[in-house]
């Protein structure tokens, strides 16, 4: 399709808005954009494009690539609306737009846009320097910036429309989150738990960056803006300033519940869903209670912020186990007929199904080997907890699955209406705590977590620490998994060719038939794959998959942050389970993009 | 042949005194350990150090954060931090030249020195606390374990980097009446008293190792050296031993309190 025939300007508002309907009506002269992270508002990572198929996928070559120049871990997925492609690269958050009628030619760069980042901020954020990417909305790209600033370009020249200082690294706080735009709201969340920070989801407003609404994760109803629209299912979350009262008294100014994670949005709703970390104060037992409203999923109204209903995952998190995790909105068939339903594969190890107007838990049900909980019960809503599986300081406890990374973590999954099944990239691994120690002593250097995170011993086993899970929400089983040996730290895309795309950390980029698991074609990249693949519809027509690799993040910090591996507890225990990583892959950044010849 | 005579002479004139280098990182906003004006104890130590083997300093500033001996050591190739603990396995840690306790700190007349003292279960207790990291001082488990948990305030270490040497917010608490009792790392408290004498009363944490938890509140600070710097470390191994009587006069001077072995 030429780029002229595309229409932009205001009416890519409405685009978004079609977009987001999901897989369900995309209209024909979007369909092969990719405008937001999750390609739509339900955060499905489908691409209504059929081209690419099982039985041609083993025919994909390299179309064109390009180098980021940076050697960070690379997590964003590439924007795509019409002829343009937005990449944002890890710090120092590099903007590149690319003319895709250029693909592949030295002047196919249409503009590139370097913010000022204050470089304090690399030593503030916790997991590598890494950025979750843009979104595009009607005419403007926002993004933001691991020094907390949110910055709306205009998308056609690159030029800076506003930027607002939504976070401070003076306290702890960076951005590493990509923005979504909802009607004329950027919704953009904080990191920084590690660093004591306090968790709030912002909106600001598209057209200038002021602030609209901020709604935190800790605190009084006023600020976490729960009012008389806020009906939670169950009665554990009912009460007044449960934010405050499941608390010991001034630990929520610490809390934690920072807003890392996706943002998803669902039109029929008008709800928006986001998960919340963990937290604040390692130590649980300086934090007894629930530890409202850290480790859920709030669903809100975008216009104003004010909470609709709330589910917590982790009541008093003991393990790390953020809730941050995508949420992906679908109709799901069930006997007693369709229902709206929230899909989360939380790092608890439970794939979750909720009523996505209610909050109801629909099931719960582990995804991975998990011996923490033992799961949900249905009755109350509360996770199970088991005892034996405390991490208690003064105790060694061993073999606790999953691991602090949980059972999956930042990485999306992607759902297919065709299949009916979630493509869940994960990993599979155990950890053992040893709190034997004092761990911190003010003035002096970081002495470090006694965590160990290691291979799952049993599920895979062999040392194997990757999954990738094919799983129906409905039977709550795997359909098909496929096995790796590092975590699969990328993003999962699928698309109606019945494709499904996802990166290694070895650096293999794969395409698996969507219904059986078969493996159709591979293609090794110079550096490890943690980006989250898309698949666009370039302007001669054709269908295109695009991906970032760059190993890194809180997995590949062994890489990024040339750790040493008889270092086993750094990267808070990751390094001890990637401690092979490094001879297996390099740094690098770098876009790659593939097509049928 | 003349020429290059000339040059070495020149440059070994130039270089003077100076011709080594020590790369140390350090804090720029940490006092009493260290600061850019190098006003901590950390940078007095330093100056010594320097004068000691003929060596001139170079300092690279990071706020001392996750990831600070790894950065410090491997990306900028630093030659030392000032302040480790005996047994860190991230450098090579010297001989201790100070051993330090938690302590507990307040005014006007009260004395608390033991855990298990039972005005610790009303009284406002203000301690420095971690994010959910993995890591927290042990004081903050001590408490815990005491039921000591309502009437606790956390004071992020890492505070508001804006303001001077955000540890110290522990202790502007206890001067607004926020809280009354603080518990923190003596040197930090010590060199708080040392500067305004009288202010404040300072009592060793006891019991020390706690029962409850098996924690040590004392522990042994020596100087971090670069795992790959065996000759250096042993220099300043000389150095510590040779001028330790310098070096407690040093400590006295910031004040900052020692325990014995």
């Amino acid at each position: 399709m030429p780029p002229a025939a595309r229409p932009s300007g205001p009416l890519s508002a409405v685009l978004c808005l079609l977009v987001a309907g999901a897989a369900r009506a995309a209209a024909p002269a979007t369909d092969g954009d990719w405008p937001m992270p999750g390609h739509d508002f339900a955060n499905t990572r489908y691409s209504p494009l059929s081209e690419v198929t099982p039985a041609n996928a083993s025919k994909l070559k390299l179309a064109w690539s390009f180098t980021t120049g940076i050697e960070k871990g690379h997590e964003a997925a590439p924007i795509v609306v019409g002829s343009r492609m937005y990449v944002v690269t890890p710090y120092p958050n590099k903007v590149f737009a690319f003319d895709l009628t250029k693909a592949g030619r030295s002047d196919m760069v249409a503009w590139e846009y370097a913010p000022k980042v204050l470089p304090a901020a690399q030593g503030v954020a916790c997991c590598d320097v890494v950025n979750r990417g843009a979104c595009y909305a009607n005419g403007r790209l926002f993004f933001n910036t691991l020094d907390g600033q949110t910055i709306a370009l205009d998308a056609a020249s690159g030029k800076e429309l506003w930027i607002a200082q939504v976070g401070t690294i003076h306290k702890g706080e960076t951005m590493t989150m990509a923005p979504l735009v909802v009607k004329d709201k950027v919704l953009v969340g904080n990191s920084g738990g590690e660093m004591g920070v306090r968790g709030w989801l912002k909106a600001l407003d598209a057209a200038s960056g002021r602030l609209a609404w901020t709604a935190w994760s800790t605190g009084p109803d006023t600020a976490v803006r729960i009012g008389p629209s806020f009906r939670p299912f169950y009665p554990q979350d009912r009460g007044k300033d449960l934010g405050v009262t499941t608390w010991p008294p001034d630990r929520r100014q610490i809390g934690g519940g920072t807003v890392w994670g996706f943002v998803s949005y669902d039109p029929k709703l008008d709800l928006i869903y986001y998960g919340t970390a963990n937290p604040g104060i390692w130590n649980a037992e300086m934090r007894p209670g629930d530890n409202k409203w850290s480790c859920g999923v709030f669903a809100r109204t975008p216009a104003t912020g004010e909470a609709r209903w709330f589910y917590q995952f982790s009541p008093h998190d003991l393990y790390d186990h953020d809730g941050v995790n995508e949420n992906v909105i679908v109709d799901l068939p069930f006997e007693g007929g369709a229902r709206r339903a929230v899909l989360h594969a939380d790092r608890n190890g439970l794939f979750y199904v909720l009523d996505a107007a209610t909050g109801e838990v629909i099931s719960a049900t582990p995804y991975g080997r998990v011996n923490s909980n033992r799961g949900v019960d249905l009755a109350t809503g509360r996770l199970i907890p088991v005892d034996a599986k405390k991490p208690t300081t003064g105790k060694v406890v061993r073999d606790i699955a999953p691991a602090a990374a949980g059972a999956k973590d930042w990485q999306p999954m992607a759902w297919s209406p065709r299949t009916r099944l979630a493509y869940v990239p994960h990993h599979a691994l155990a950890m053992d705590f040893e709190g034997t120690e004092a761990s911190y002593i003010e003035g002096t250097p970081y002495v470090g977590a006694n965590v160990r995170m290691y291979p799952d011993p049993v599920d895979p086993g062999g040392g194997n620490r990757g999954l990738f899970t094919a799983w129906d929400p409905v039977r709550r089983r795997v359909a098909w998994r496929a096995v790796e040996r590092f975590p699969v730290w990328s993003g999962a895309l699928v698309t109606a060719g019945d494709v499904v795309f996802y990166g290694t950390m070895d650096g293999w980029f794969k395409a698996l038939d969507a219904r059986t698991g078969k493996l159709l074609w591979k293609s090794q990249t110079a550096s490890g794959i943690i980006g989250q693949p898309v698949a666009y519809r370039g302007p001669d027509g054709k269908e295109y998959v695009a991906v970032l690799a760059g190993v890194g993040g809180w997995a590949g910090a062994i890489v990024v942050g040339d750790l040493d591996p008889r270092d086993a507890t750094a990267a808070t225990g990751f390094v001890n389970a990637m401690k092979d990583l490094p001879s297996s892959t390099r740094k690098g950044g770098a876009l790659y993009v593939y097509a049928l010849p | 042949m003349k020429a290059l005579v000339v040059l070495t002479l020149v440059c070994l004139l130039a270089g003077g005194a100076s011709a080594r280098t020590l790369r140390i990182a350090a804090d720029p906003n940490n006092l009493p350990f260290s600061n850019d004006r190098e006003e901590g104890f950390e940078n007095a130590l330093a100056s010594m150090l320097a004068r000691d083997l003929g060596a001139g300093i170079e300092y690279v500033w990071r706020a001392q954060r996750r990831g600070f001996f790894r950065e410090s050591f491997q990306g900028d190739r630093c030659d030392l931090v000032l302040g480790a603990p005996v047994g860190f396995e991230r450098a090579h840690v010297t001989a201790p030249y100070y051993r330090s306790s938690y302590v507990f700190v307040t005014r006007d007349g009260l004395a608390i020195a033991s855990l298990d003292d039972p005005r610790l279960k009303t009284l406002r207790v203000g301690i420095a606390v971690v994010g959910d990291d993995g890591a927290d001082p042990p004081t903050t488990l001590a408490l815990a374990r005491r039921g000591i948990v309502d009437n606790v305030t956390g004071f992020s270490v890492y505070g508001d980097y804006r303001e001077p040497s955000p540890p110290l917010r522990l202790l502007d608490a206890l001067d607004r009446g926020q809280i009354d009792v603080a518990l923190g790392w003596g040197p930090v408290a010590g060199a708080a008293a040392h500067a305004r004498p009288g202010a404040y009363r300072i009592t060793p944490v006891t019991p020390d190792p706690d029962p409850l938890t098996g924690m040590p509140f004392s522990f042994a600070i020596g100087i971090g050296v670069r795992k790959d710097e065996p000759a250096l470390a042993r220099e300043i191994e000389s150095f510590l031993a040779r001028r330790r009587p310098d070096i407690e006069r040093l400590l006295d001077a910031h004040g900052i309190p020692r325990t014995a072995p």
